[in-house]
């Protein structure tokens, strides 16, 4: 593998020591850990280089020093199709500010040399094939990344990104959704590795007051067809709806109302927003 | 329904891959919608019962088959070569839209949904869905750029008057894409309910080939009318290109001809070796947009880059993946042209033969006169008329100074 490009400090040392040869994904593991102690992991998003690159870097150390778990680093794209308001207009001025790719990779970088939680990357696919699928994974496992969240590739047309992350270890989280056949979900757990991101309604991200009962069956759905780490993401916001969700769901992911908060108050918001939803995902069942 | 090709010939391609175009870059929320999609569309396909609906749809609603005119006063400035316009400009609603629309409204029916959704760029393909709704009673809400709503203002009532529900997009480049990206938004969440009846033959499987074969007729028609007319096949079909539709639609009924020569006119705006344009192929690299692998305007990164065009039709930084297909093997050539050649080809078939193209067709009318002049007198050229310029009367009027002058500029 190469360490091409990466000027951050990857503190995380040695990246084989996350191959699953070797211990298998740090995402699985915290996820696993966190419902040992009787909660759930909180997965948290917020899109690199906004409001500006360092600020992103600080949001997103805040986030992992205020309780969440697993972050999850979006890459802005000019066409995310799988976005509602809050985050277009997030990653449209992260773009705006002149935003590359090789950004998201020093952000990995930064952040790893700073907190030791995973850090996923989320990312439509496009990017990472005018990268080069292997380039990427090599320099976001130099990095210190766990692997990639890819909203517009499905396990049918990801044959390169299966090479990729089988010889990198890098972790691969594919999406499941309501509307999605047992065959698919059966696909979806047996590609995926990390965790399946289950998504909780037919819609795009944003803050919602309800969410769905869909999430439940489709969690209940995954279980059967052998998922034991399975995260519900879209449309989560408060404390109480984490809670919920961590009452069936290995993790819950929140994104919009993370961007919100930074974009309003600042790192200082995004921080005691962490803080509130961390306290959401602990000491929901008694530790086993 | 049309006869079974062997695997040898150009024409039996079914998709989701073209070669190594095509594909479902899509999110998983979508995949059921698409396979729902793909087996209703294999049922109808086998069923005569649709296909006779449909065959009577086109004659007695859009009014197919359309004619072939030739057009000898234009063609005396393509070095006299024989010039031969497929009349899709005469359908109803004014373009081939409406042949694809009436496909998959139908389709639509078929599986029970009471929703269409559309995004458009010139407005033709809203047009024609929004008129679709109205004829089948289903509700109707076309996405459609702010730019594009306002320099195509009368589709828009157009569209209102039909009693669908226009949706005026503002993210991005506020055109054709970031209306594509906002229909697919209200698609995922809304899948349940509503169809999406994209308007060419890009985006993921199954539309490239979907929309394709319900457009193929343009070329199935002209094909025979051309022989019947001249005695033997043309020696070149032109179209515009866009997303491609049209051209598709005249392209695969001689894709196994191989002494026909195949030419796509892309949106060349202010010059290909500018960066305002939208010549996809000749300017761009393979990537991925809209849910499929093929040639697309971006930068290193793979982000987007937007395109130009004085039509809006054509305004689009991708292409459907048969196309790039096409070119890259070497069956269909596509070449740039601009928007003044292109509105100089308007103006020049409006003045010679009475009949005002739409701004997109006029971008196959200016490449044509200059492969007329490559051909010889001699050649025989087929060009895709693909619409009508009512719509265009305002960009043409301002681009000519027409408006407060009148007749006198003439």
């Amino acid at each position: 593998m190469s360490n091409s490009a990466v000027t951050g400090n990857p503190a995380t040392g040695n990246p084989a020591a996350r191959h699953p040869a070797a211990g298998g994904s740090t995402v699985e593991a915290t996820i696993a850990r966190r419902r040992s102690e009787g909660g759930g992991a909180l997965i948290g998003y917020l899109p690199v280089g906004f409001p500006t690159l360092s600020e992103s870097i600080d949001a997103a150390v805040a986030l992992a020093d205020n309780g969440v778990d697993i972050l999850e680093l979006g890459l802005p794209y000019t066409d995310p199709v799988m976005d509602g308001p809050v985050i277009q207009a997030a990653t449209q001025r992260a773009l705006a500010n002149g935003f590359r790719l090789r950004h998201g990779i020093e952000a990995v970088a930064a952040i790893t040399a700073q907190v030791d939680v995973p850090v996923l990357v989320m990312t439509y696919w496009n990017p990472i094939v005018q990268y080069g699928v292997d380039r990427f994974a090599d320099d976001l496992l130099a990095a210190g990344g766990a692997g990639l969240i890819t909203p517009d590739l499905i396990p049918d047309d990801s044959a390169d990104w299966v090479a990729a992350s089988e010889r990198t270890g890098l972790d691969r989280v594919f999406l499941a959704a309501p509307s999605s056949s047992d065959a698919r979900l059966k696909q979806a757990v047996e590609a995926s590795r990390g965790f399946v991101y289950a998504v909780s309604t037919m819609g795009i991200t944003g803050a919602r007051g309800d969410v769905d009962s869909a999430a439940r069956i489709l969690i209940d759905r995954l279980r059967a067809a052998g998922s034991t780490s399975a995260c519900v993401g879209l449309g989560i916001s408060t404390p109480e709806q984490v809670r919920e969700i961590l009452g069936y769901a290995d993790g819950a992911i929140v994104g919009s109302a993370l961007v919100k908060a930074l974009s309003d108050g600042g790192v200082p918001a995004v921080a005691a927003l962490a803080r509130e939803l961390a306290a959401g995902a602990r000491e929901i069942r008694p530790a086993s | 329904m049309s006869s079974p090709l062997d695997s040898e010939s150009l024409r039996a391609q079914a998709g989701p891959y073209f070669g190594e175009f095509g594909g479902r870059f899509v999110p998983e929320s979508l995949v059921a919608a698409l396979d729902e999609l793909t087996s209703e569309y294999a049922l109808a396909r086998q069923d005569p019962a649709f296909a006779a609906e449909l065959t009577e749809l086109h004659r007695s609603y859009t009014g197919r088959p359309s004619i072939i005119t030739e057009v000898p006063r234009f063609a005396a400035h393509a070095g006299g070569a024989r010039i031969i316009l497929k009349r899709e400009d005469l359908n109803h609603t004014g373009s081939h839209k409406i042949n694809n629309v009436l496909g998959q409204a139908l389709l639509t029916k078929r599986i029970g949904k009471t929703r269409v959704i559309a995004e458009t760029g010139a407005g033709q393909h809203g047009v024609a869905t929004a008129t679709a709704a109205a004829l089948f009673g289903l509700d109707c809400v076309v996405y459609m750029g702010e730019v594009d709503t306002e320099r195509q203002a009368l589709n828009v009532a157009r569209m209102r008057l039909l009693g669908a529900e226009v949706v005026s997009v503002t993210t991005g480049s506020r055109t054709l894409k970031d209306a594509i990206n906002e229909a697919m938004r209200d698609w995922v969440t809304n899948v349940e309910t509503t169809n999406y009846i994209f308007g060419t033959v890009a985006g993921p499987h199954p539309f490239p080939a979907m929309v394709r074969d319900f457009q193929k007729i343009i070329g199935e028609e002209a094909r025979q009318q051309v022989l019947d007319l001249t005695g033997r096949l043309p020696d070149a079909v032109t179209a515009c290109v866009g997303g491609g539709s049209n051209a598709m639609g005249i392209f695969h009924a001689f894709l196994d001809d191989p002494d026909v020569a195949l030419y796509g006119y892309e949106a060349g705006g202010e010059g290909a070796e500018t960066l305002r344009h939208a010549a996809t192929i000749t300017k761009g690299r393979p990537g991925i947009l809209h849910g499929a692998r093929s040639f697309l305007l971006q930068d290193e990164d793979g982000q987007t880059v937007e395109s130009h065009s004085i039509s809006a039709g054509l305004d689009y930084p991708g292409v459907g993946p048969e196309h790039s297909w096409l070119a890259s093997i070497g069956r269909a050539t596509y070449l740039p042209v601009t928007d003044a050649e292109a509105m100089s080809a308007l103006r020049l078939l409006s003045r010679t033969e009475g009949i005002i193209p739409a701004i997109e067709s006029a971008h196959a009318l200016a490449g044509t006169l200059d492969l007329g002049k490559k051909l010889g007198p001699d050649a025989t050229i087929l060009v895709n008329l693909s619409g009508r310029g009512d719509k265009d009367m305002e960009t043409a009027g301002r681009y000519f100074d027409l408006l407060d002058k009148g007749a006198e500029q003439l």
